[in-house]
């Protein structure tokens, strides 16, 4: 009998193997390459090439003297080396820091733009085409260095939303632009916002006005398709008060031997009751499975709650980029400001990400939420780092912190770096943190119940992200679940 | 002459004296060390919370023979531990072992100076452990210690033995004419199936001021079981960066308590190695300060080997100006699978001028494993103080009841009975009990 069970249990186990194993051996579905004619700054990073994007942009003379600001200030720091992440150092003289496709006139619609962008975006299950409207995402797709079109601006535009690729708010929104750039997070906050500055070429820009509820989902859609290009795009959302936006973000680029850069800022200003709620699913070119390739993401992501009763939650899905290095964060200023972080963090093969949240308590009673969850496969490294800050005037403030890890295979790893931080007495902090993996008696509950190991393990994985899945705008979701699945589950439905 | 060139022509002295020492290689690899890394700063992630360089500005000493003089065994008197007449008793002074204030009870145990036993049978054992701590410690303040070993102790228990007398190790700085840094060392071998329990303290006499830079290494062999309390109670003009290096060398069980009550600035560096299968390590730990008092208890249990155990619990109450800091490493290394590691961190603040900062950190490199750390930072629950407020009982001695309930879980780690009381009667006292 003794023989049996032993043989059973051992069949059991080398099968939940197989599975993770095949969870691990997927592939990566949007590495395709459109070829299409491209318009690109010589490579290299000096005035010159800031003067270039800055004239190709056809911006006033105030943005140039902000951006050579930016490099001169670029050019006195240092890159951060903190992180829990190795990789070899950039070499920032190597990457062309700006790359258009080729279009004769600028599109007045959609109807004018390349077809063969279109077809790009469409092949990423994007639709730039209006017909499909009964999905209700207006969408602004960004593609290398520029903005190629944005959808629905006419509806938005009637409600007095502004929508728009941040190019086109600086020649149209200056005095809004003016205000706002930079407010959240400063040229000098560190050295990729620096550079990001510097050089950045394109990014939607949203404005909703006051007590305005956006009727649709907002999205932005970026891809890098050249070669040895960096993207440096840039997005800026105000809400107003009494105001609502819920804010989409999605990335891809083609698979590649070397490695790209991808420095972006995303900077969120709500007024007094305004929310914001911003998804990104990250889904760049991870590196292929000896870790070759892949993106270098260095994104600088800050809200600030400025109002009373603001809120901004930021929620991610983290799966692609063979470098994560991210920290969207709340600085919580308005009285009774709350601030959410939801993160599924999954890396697999050589990926490394560290990756995390800041939360600034300043104001009174004001509340933030953390979960984070960290998937870990192949030879992967995944560092949670987080920030809970209590200033010695934030009264009742009240945060709560999980953060999960799951090891798939023993040769990953998972760390945690929580930083807890409070100087005043009567705030409430918690924080608390697991890891494993997953358990033997977890698959066996489900096969006792007839449930094969490869749906059990996929079961499983979807449980633990669920919290963070949850808090993701339904169409989002969907492709959320799908990523997630592709990223790990190989053959797991 | 500033402190760092005080040092430096110190060490060089303390080279040309001893040019047969057996540690002079150690020395001076520990000193080269010291010059490339500094006295740590803010800047260094491990001290970011914890300022010490400001204080390398005033003008150090190391002890002079004059001072040691000065020093009488009556003087020690105030800071006797309770059950000390049934102990060992080792007595640094300055940094220096005292042998003729120092008693030995126990003929399990022995105690030779690190140099002698360098020289002796034991000199592969102070070799394989002596400066261990240093590959956890990238910084100064830990070199500089092992810079200047000369008159540290080695204390041996015999292997098979349980040592009856707890050992008491008083930590003395005498600061009555002159600031005064003093760098007491120590390396501790319990041998296979031994077992002892150490009691260590600390204590300033006179007002000037006392930088005390300890390192406490213990190496503890298969079935080995150590207890250790450490006692932290000193003066307001005294600054103490404590490390405490246990290298669980075979399967063995080790505690350690460490209760901070006061102090100028006091940071403890405390280690756990486990380096075989199916080690069990304690660790726990009680901050209650006030006063403008800091302090900071860094700790690292590193899982080398797989299945074994860790249980971490610190618990603080800060009040006044006081700061906290708690930072918990686990490190779980890919063999060491099975591993099972917990830490828990609970702050209570008191006054608004209070801070704490804690980070507690995970690092695994294992699957199979079970890894869990909380921490919370927050204020006296006001539904038990209204529990017993609306049963007659007075809101100070309600709050001081609540406070007294949050600190007992970490006193009730304290093996030995004697010590248990005396450091309940010191907890119950800065707690302003009836």
């Amino acid at each position: 009998m003794n023989m049996e069970t032993d043989q059973l249990v051992h069949n059991n186990t080398a099968a939940e193997s197989d599975v993770i194993e095949n969870h691990v051996n997927s592939e990566y579905k949007y590495g395709f390459v459109t070829d299409i004619e491209m318009e690109s700054a010589p490579k290299g990073l000096d005035e010159n090439t800031i003067r270039f994007i800055s004239a190709k942009k056809n911006e006033p003379e105030w943005m140039l003297e902000w951006r050579l600001k930016a490099f001169a200030q670029w050019q006195k720091m240092k890159p951060p080396h903190w992180a829990n992440l190795t990789y070899p150092d950039i070499d920032f003289q190597d990457i062309i820091y700006y790359a258009a496709p080729k279009q004769k006139i600028k599109p007045n619609s959609l109807d004018e733009v390349d077809p063969e962008l279109i077809k790009t975006f469409e092949k990423l299950g994007i639709s730039l085409d209006e017909q499909k409207r009964l999905t209700g995402v207006a969408v602004d797709a960004v593609i290398d260095s520029v903005s190629i079109g944005t959808s629905f601006k006419e509806q938005l535009a009637e409600l007095g939303i502004i929508f728009c690729s941040i190019s086109e708010a600086i020649q149209e929104h200056p005095e809004l632009v003016r205000q706002y750039l930079a407010s959240v997070v400063p040229v000098t906050d560190n050295f990729y916002a620096a550079l990001n500055s510097a050089v950045f070429s394109d990014g939607s820009f949203c404005y909703i006005p006051k007590g305005v509820r956006c009727p649709m989902e907002l999205s932005t859609y970026f891809r890098i398709n050249a070669e040895n290009t960096g993207q440096f795009e840039r997005t800026l959302i105000v809400a107003e008060e009494g105001s609502y936006v819920s804010y989409l973000e999605g990335c891809t680029a083609p698979m590649r031997d070397e490695n790209q850069l991808h420095a972006a800022i995303v900077e969120i200003v709500a007024m007094d009751h305004a929310e914001v709620k911003y998804s990104t699913v990250q889904n760049w070119y991870p590196g292929d499975k000896e870790g070759k390739g892949g993106i270098y993401n260095f994104v600088t992501k800050r809200g600030i709650c400025k109002g009373v009763h603001s809120k901004i939650s930021w929620t991610q899905v983290e799966t692609g980029s063979s470098i994560t290095w991210k920290y969207p964060s709340v600085i919580l200023q308005g009285d009774h400001s709350t601030g959410e972080f939801y993160s599924v963090a999954v890396t697999n093969n050589f990926q490394q990400a560290d990756t995390g949240t800041k939360m600034l308590h300043i104001g009174k009673n004001t509340k933030s939420r953390i979960v984070s969850k960290g998937i870990s496969a192949g030879q992967s490294q995944n560092s949670y780092r987080g920030l809970v800050r209590v200033g010695k005037n934030a009264a009742n403030a009240r945060n709560f912190s999980q953060c999960d890890s799951l090891l798939l295979g023993d040769k990953c790893g998972a760390h945690t770096f929580p930083y807890i931080e409070v100087k005043n007495n009567t705030g409430v902090v918690e924080h608390e943190a697991t890891t494993s993996k997953i358990g033997e008696d977890q698959i066996f509950y489900c096969n006792q119940r007839g449930i094969d190991t490869e749906k059990a393990v996929a079961l499983i994985i979807n449980g633990f992200a669920k919290e963070v899945m949850n808090q993701l705008p339904m169409e989002f979701a969907v492709e959320a679940q799908k990523l997630l699945a592709i990223s790990l589950e190989g053959s797991v439905g | 002459m500033d402190t760092i060139t005080y040092f430096k022509d110190r060490f060089e002295k303390l080279q040309e004296q001893q040019l047969d020492s057996r540690l002079k290689s150690l020395r001076d690899g520990a000193f080269s060390a010291f010059e490339q890394t500094g006295i740590p700063t803010v800047k260094h992630e491990e001290w970011k919370y914890t300022r010490i360089s400001d204080f390398f500005s005033k003008d150090y000493h190391f002890t002079t023979d004059l001072q040691e003089q000065q020093f009488r065994a009556t003087e020690l008197q105030p800071f006797l531990l309770p059950g000390h007449e049934n102990a060992n008793i080792i007595v640094f002074v300055n940094g220096h072992y005292h042998a003729e204030h120092s008693v030995l009870r126990s003929e399990e145990l022995e105690i030779i100076s690190l140099e002698a036993a360098a020289h002796n049978q034991y000199a592969g054992i102070v070799e394989t452990h002596l400066g261990h701590s240093a590959d956890y410690h990238k910084d100064g303040i830990n070199a500089l210690n092992t810079a200047f070993i000369q008159e540290g102790v080695f204390i041996h228990i015999q292997k098979g033995k349980t040592v009856n007398h707890p050992v008491y190790i008083y930590n003395v700085t005498d600061a009555r004419s002159g600031n005064i840094f003093a760098q007491p060392r120590a390396l501790v071998h319990v041998g296979e199936n031994a077992q002892v329990e150490i009691l260590e303290t600390f204590a300033t006499i006179g007002a000037d001021e006392s930088f005390t830079n300890q390192v406490f290494e213990i190496a503890v062999e298969e079935n080995a079981v150590l207890s250790l309390y450490k006692i932290q109670n000193d003066a307001a003009n005294s600054t103490i960066v404590s490390t405490t290096h246990v290298h669980q060398v075979g399967k063995s069980v080790a505690n350690v308590v460490t209760i901070s009550l006061s102090g100028g600035l006091v940071r403890n560096n405390l280690n756990m190695v486990m380096s075989a299968p199916y080690c069990e390590a304690n660790l726990s730990g009680l901050y209650l300060q006030s006063g403008h008092t800091h302090v900071d208890n860094h700790t690292v249990v590193d899982n080398r080997q797989p299945n074994c155990l860790s249980n971490e619990l610190y618990k603080g109450i800060m009040n006044g100006h006081a700061t906290g800091v708690f930072n918990g490493k686990i490190f779980v290394r890919q063999i060491a699978q099975k591993t099972n590691a917990y830490q828990t961190n609970k702050n209570i603040l008191l006054s608004g001028n209070a801070t704490v900062n804690t980070k507690p950190q995970l690092e695994i490199f294992a699957d199979d494993v079970k890894c869990s750390h909380g921490c919370t930072v927050g204020r006296l629950d006001e539904e038990a103080l209204f529990y017993l407020k609306a049963r007659g009982i007075s809101e100070a001695t309600a709050r001081s009841l609540l406070l007294h309930g949050f600190a007992l879980d970490v006193l009730e780690k304290i093996g030995s009975e004697d010590v248990r009381q005396y450091v309940n009667k010191l907890v119950t006292a800065s707690l302003n009990l009836g």
